[in-house]
């Protein structure tokens, strides 16, 4: 008895440390149909949607002269909802003078420094939330195409290796909820199939709106594994694999989340 | 770098129940919460939103430190005549905002 017990313990352990198995394209979900009615509501009207209290305050930004070049982001691409329409739903694209994936965040800190010779805006800074979120919203609706760029292969196969990777004192890795266990629930939450399909994004628990690198070290934290640093390019890389993985999903940007 | 959005119908018909929605950039700061090295981060909230209508005020809402970041405030009033709702926020440290909307009833 107590043998046939062992065995049986040893075969569910087993079943459960099955390897990750990718979710199939029909079965892909934003986070949003996991969301209650009432949060829905608060992302699909822009008036309710307080992202659009940063895409605001994006757009303001975006005509406003800068830097030693004295000039705005306007005075190069000048209408964004022309220039900037689908732009979003290729990041991270791959930057050719740096030789690796640069995020949105980034590349508007790159124009920032050699365009408008200004300095570059701090992560999660007002102004570079408000900026990327008004660049993103551009974008609202289109079908994310990152990673359709050839170059981005050997990033976006490092970004997946980080997926995979069990890694932090609770010893998980992101696949280990997201890919396996998306149809369950987390202290009372759903745990998602992590498509960043609305980033920049406001976040009830944050009261703000945040970077989807700063829901990744959010998540890194939760499995007690020492976060990167904004910028890393371990972060950008993961969220290279997201955006690639979500291929073929709409951009929701500015999102609501719980 | 304060900014407000604001629904109101651009018409309504005489008598309707129409609604008005706002949502106020703020953050809420509750007063309660401290630093890493055990300082007070002191109370900024809005304290007060009035909505007026061609100069009389038809709403009036007292904010505590309980409610979230980013007030949103929706209520529900009786188109009458086609005019201006003028809205108001006060709080602390000197934060004064406004917004207007105009509505034509038929």
């Amino acid at each position: 008895m107590r043998f046939g017990f062992v065995i049986l313990m040893t075969g569910l352990l087993l079943a459960g440390a099955a390897p990750a198995a990718e979710i199939a394209q029909a079965e892909r979900r934003s986070g949003y149909s996991f969301m209650t009615p009432d949060t829905k509501a608060m992302q699909d009207d822009d008036t309710a949607n307080p992202g659009m209290l940063w895409v605001l305050d994006g757009e303001a930004l975006w005509k406003r002269k800068q830097g030693a070049a004295n000039k705005a982001c306007a005075d190069c691409h000048n209408d964004a909802s022309a220039s900037m329409k689908g732009v979003a739903a290729h990041y991270p694209a791959f930057d050719k003078a740096l030789d690796r994936p640069v995020d949105l965040e980034q590349r508007i800190n790159l124009c920032r420094i050699s365009h408008q010779q200004a300095t570059p805006l701090p992560y999660e800074s007002r102004d570079l939330l408000a900026l990327t979120a008004f660049v993103a919203q551009q974008s609202r609706g289109a079908a994310i195409e990152t990673g359709s760029d050839p170059q981005l292969e050997p990033f976006i196969a490092k970004g997946r290796a980080l997926f995979t990777q069990r890694q932090g004192q609770l010893n998980l890795g992101c696949a280990n909820c997201h890919d396996d266990n998306w149809d369950k629930r987390l202290a009372g939450s759903a745990i998602t199939q992590a498509h960043p399909t609305g980033y920049p994004l406001y976040r009830l628990e944050w009261q703000s709106l945040g970077s989807l690198q700063r829901r990744l070290r959010a998540c890194i934290t939760g499995i007690r594994a020492q976060a990167y640093d904004y910028g890393a390019p371990e972060l950008v890389e993961l969220e290279l694999y997201l955006m690639s993985r979500a291929r073929g999903m709409p951009v929701e940007t500015p999102a609501v989340r719980p | 770098m304060a900014s407000a959005l604001i629904n109101v119908p651009k018409t309504a018909k005489r008598g309707d129940i129409i609604e008005i929605k706002t949502l106020m950039s703020h953050i809420m700061e509750t007063g309660y919460r401290h630093t890493a090295t055990g300082e007070v981060v002191p109370r900024d909230i809005i304290t007060s939103f009035t909505c007026r209508f061609n100069g009389t005020e038809i709403f009036r809402a007292d904010l505590f430190p309980a409610i979230a970041a980013n007030p949103f405030i929706t209520f529900f009033t009786r188109a009458t005549d086609s005019g201006k709702f003028e809205f108001e926020w006060i709080g602390d440290q000197g934060f004064s905002e406004t917004a207007s909307a105009s509505i034509i009833v038929e």
